[in-house]
């Protein structure tokens, strides 16, 4: 009993830990999509979390000019309304910028000889004994509370102004081709390191464990050098989209043929002994019996490069510069950081978009991406 | 579009020409050395230097890679170290005098020795506390999912987010930053949290922490769950206690697994880069060495062999964890 007893506290115990943990984990997420849809006006005045309440905004408005006065009842008068056409509820009002929150709405104010009255809907009259005269509206200054408006004007802007729908676009040319390369490269390679016999092998393989963990800083200078050499020999300059393809493709290769020599080395052996028996050459074993069976492991590093990849900054910026229309996503979120550092309606758009792609594969995978973590680390 | 599609093309005619090549090779070598309808003896010496030949076919595009994109950089990154701006006067080691004579370097090498001991000790140890809760609840998996999730965020996408949270607005207007607004709701007063000397480091390592913890997350995962059952039972009939349990009968046990994982991180974070880029770009103390290398590369035009040093610097701090993985990599091939 008492053992039940003290489990059920500890279980319990372990229940808030985890959901506080999981809450912590996802809310910088949240937080990033929810001040994505809202309006960008409350999104600079208040917090993500105070979404769903309504908030309370000072605004300026310039009542209209006299030549919109028309004479009613014996007095001159304005009329129109502040609020546009975005709902609300005006709670003060001023009619000078020190004083911008006077008068309770309703209140009728005396301003140079004009009376001004606003109501809790944005109406407003202006009216005088006399023709009024002047080339410009009064000035209202006003406190709203506008209830909660979320908006996919941000996706909009960006998408189109800020040129991110033209790096989607860039992401996915890099991406792709970057991702299948070395998948057929590495898993020949594979295959002949882990059922192939010839002299070197195991160099080979030590070597690639090696250059697993070569950091990609040392590659930069001198691929870059090259590459600059080859684009002027062939006169199209340093920054193309085979250039980066080849570059991931060999940064990832190390990773892809550990892997998938790895799987491979695991299938049973009498298979491939037995095909070998039958006559079989290499080149078919590999197409009809290694390539089926491996599907999992392709499927758990295509999951990885691609994420890799798409998510990556460096190589992009350096083997494919920062002009206009090369920019990939990531680039052009880090120029957007710089540029509009402030505009949090931009950014936290962009961002969504740039990760919005890798969280479906993410989700959608995530059983083969597991399974590639394992496969590459534990052993 | 139209771009689009003419990298569809490309896509394609990049990969039917990787296929084409493995394909025609291999056709090729059994033309030219044809294990059929010829006399017995000249199929058997045929089928020899076939052999001898296909696996050279089938690796030889790795190895051209791999010797092009990795190992050839790491010596002319040495050779490069020792040359000058545009890496071709031969200098000396007066790159390697320069290096250990300026500040910044001192600065992003202890940044980045704060980096090595916080963010794989921090994310090894929530991976592993983890782990072991969200193996005993029913809605685990969905847990375990959630928390691995920032994994498939790019760091530039992470600064962004967290560049949010840290956000700051002087005066009394409200904040908008989710830090910002719990330190002024209890009472605090808030800050411009990445431009605190020293203490911004850890703001940006809260990033990579918070990325990679569902990495360690899953391997420990897996690695707890292969313990037997029956060495828990025998503690829980012994009396120990749950904490005991964890710390003296599951991690020794999985010892092996929290140093792959400790080292992985490790590597990771010798490269991180994008989040100091993107978060502060090494200002208010907070570089890093492969920052400032990419800075030294484009800076004025760039300076290659400056650049050159600081990655032999990365190279070098990568090495001993190189060697110990080749080893195991080697004894579990024995082992096989």
């Amino acid at each position: 009993m008492v053992t039940s007893k003290k489990g059920s506290a500890l279980t319990l115990v372990m229940h808030a830990s985890v959901l506080f943990l999981v809450i912590l984990w996802t809310i910088p997420t949240a937080g990033l999509f929810i001040s994505s849809i809202r309006d960008k006006d409350q999104l600079s005045v208040s917090g993500w979390w105070t979404a769903l309440s309504t908030s309370e905004q000072r605004l300026v408005e310039r009542a209209l000019d006299p030549t919109h006065q028309q004479f009613e009842e014996g007095r001159w008068v304005i009329k129109g309304n502040l609020m546009g056409n975005s709902d609300g509820e005006v709670v003060r009002f001023g009619v000078s910028s020190l004083q911008p929150e006077a008068h309770a709405v309703g209140e009728v104010v005396d301003r140079k000889g004009k009376q001004i009255q606003v109501f809790a809907n944005g109406d407003y009259t202006i009216s005088s004994d006399e023709e009024m005269s002047g080339r410009r509206g009064d000035r209202i200054f006003f406190t709203a509370e506008i209830p909660p408006r979320f908006t996919l004007d941000n996706y909009r802007e960006v998408l189109s102004s800020e040129g991110l729908g033209q790096s989607f676009i860039n992401s996915l040319t890099v991406t792709i081709p970057a991702t299948i390369i070395p998948i057929l490269i590495a898993a020949f390679a594979a295959y002949a390191l882990a059922w192939m016999k010839f002299p070197g092998r195991a160099l080979l393989i030590a070597g690639v464990v090696g250059l697993l963990v070569v950091p990609l800083q040392m590659s930069l200078i001198p691929l870059l050098k090259t590459y600059n050499l080859v684009g002027e020999f062939f006169g199209v300059g340093s920054k193309t989209y085979v250039g980066i393809w080849l570059a991931h493709t060999g940064f990832g290769l190390p990773l892809a043929v550990y892997l998938l020599r790895n799987y491979i080395a695991g299938l049973p052996g009498e298979i491939i002994e037995s095909a070998r028996v039958d006559g079989a050459s290499d080149f078919d074993i590999f197409r009809k019996i290694i390539l089926p069976l491996s599907f999992p492991a392709l499927a758990s590093f295509a999951i990885f490069q691609f994420l890799w990849v798409w998510n990556d900054l460096l190589v992009a910026m350096v083997f494919l510069g920062n002009n206009e229309e090369h920019l990939v996503l990531t680039g052009r979120l880090r120029e957007l950081l710089g540029s509009r550092g402030g505009n949090w309606e931009i950014l936290t758009a962009s961002a969504f978009i740039t990760i919005i792609v890798p969280l479906c594969v993410f989700f959608g995978l995530q059983r083969y991406l597991v399974r590639g973590l394992l496969a590459g680390s534990v052993k | 579009m139209g771009q689009l599609a003419s990298a569809l093309v490309t896509m394609i005619l990049g990969v039917l020409a990787c296929a084409a090549y493995f394909y025609g090779s291999n056709a090729l070598l059994d033309w030219l050395f044809p294990g059929k309808n010829r006399p017995a003896e000249q199929i058997a010496r045929n089928l020899r230097i076939a052999n001898r030949i296909r696996p050279w076919l089938f690796v030889g595009p790795a190895v051209l890679v791999l010797t092009f994109y990795l190992f050839y950089p790491v010596i002319d990154s040495f050779i490069l170290s020792f040359h000058g701006r545009t890496g071709e006067e031969f200098v000396g080691l007066s790159n390697y005098q320069w290096l250990l004579g300026s500040d910044e370097f001192y600065e992003s090498f202890r940044n980045n020795m704060l980096w090595l001991i916080v963010v794989p000790t921090a994310a090894t140890f929530f991976g592993l506390v983890i782990a072991s809760m969200t193996d005993r609840i029913w809605w685990g998996n969905i847990a375990k999912s959630l928390i691995f999730m920032p994994m498939a965020i790019s760091f530039i996408g992470a600064s962004v987010i967290w560049k949010f949270i840290y956000d700051y607005r002087s005066g009394d207007d409200p904040q908008i930053g989710l830090l910002n607004a719990l330190v002024v709701f209890f009472g605090g007063e808030p800050q411009a949290w990445i431009t605190i000397p020293f203490w911004n480091n850890f703001f940006l390592m809260v990033i990579l922490v918070w990325i990679q913890t569902g990495f360690a997350m899953v391997i420990l995962s897996a690695a707890l769950r292969g313990i037997p059952d029956e060495t828990i039972e025998a503690a829980v009939l012994d009396g120990a206690n749950g904490v005991q349990i964890f710390f003296k009968i599951m991690v020794p046990q999985i010892w092996g697994t929290i140093a792959v994982v400790w080292t992985t991180i490790t590597i990771l974070v010798l490269k991180v880069f994008d989040i100091v880029l993107a978060m502060t770009n090494g200002q208010w103390g907070t570089q890093v060495l492969a920052n400032q290398m990419f800075d030294w590369m484009f800076r004025g035009g760039g300076d290659f062999g400056r650049g050159a040093v600081i990655a032999i610097v990365i190279m070098v701090l990568v090495v001993p964890i190189m060697v110990w993985n080749i080893k195991r990599a080697n004894a579990e091939m024995e082992g096989r």
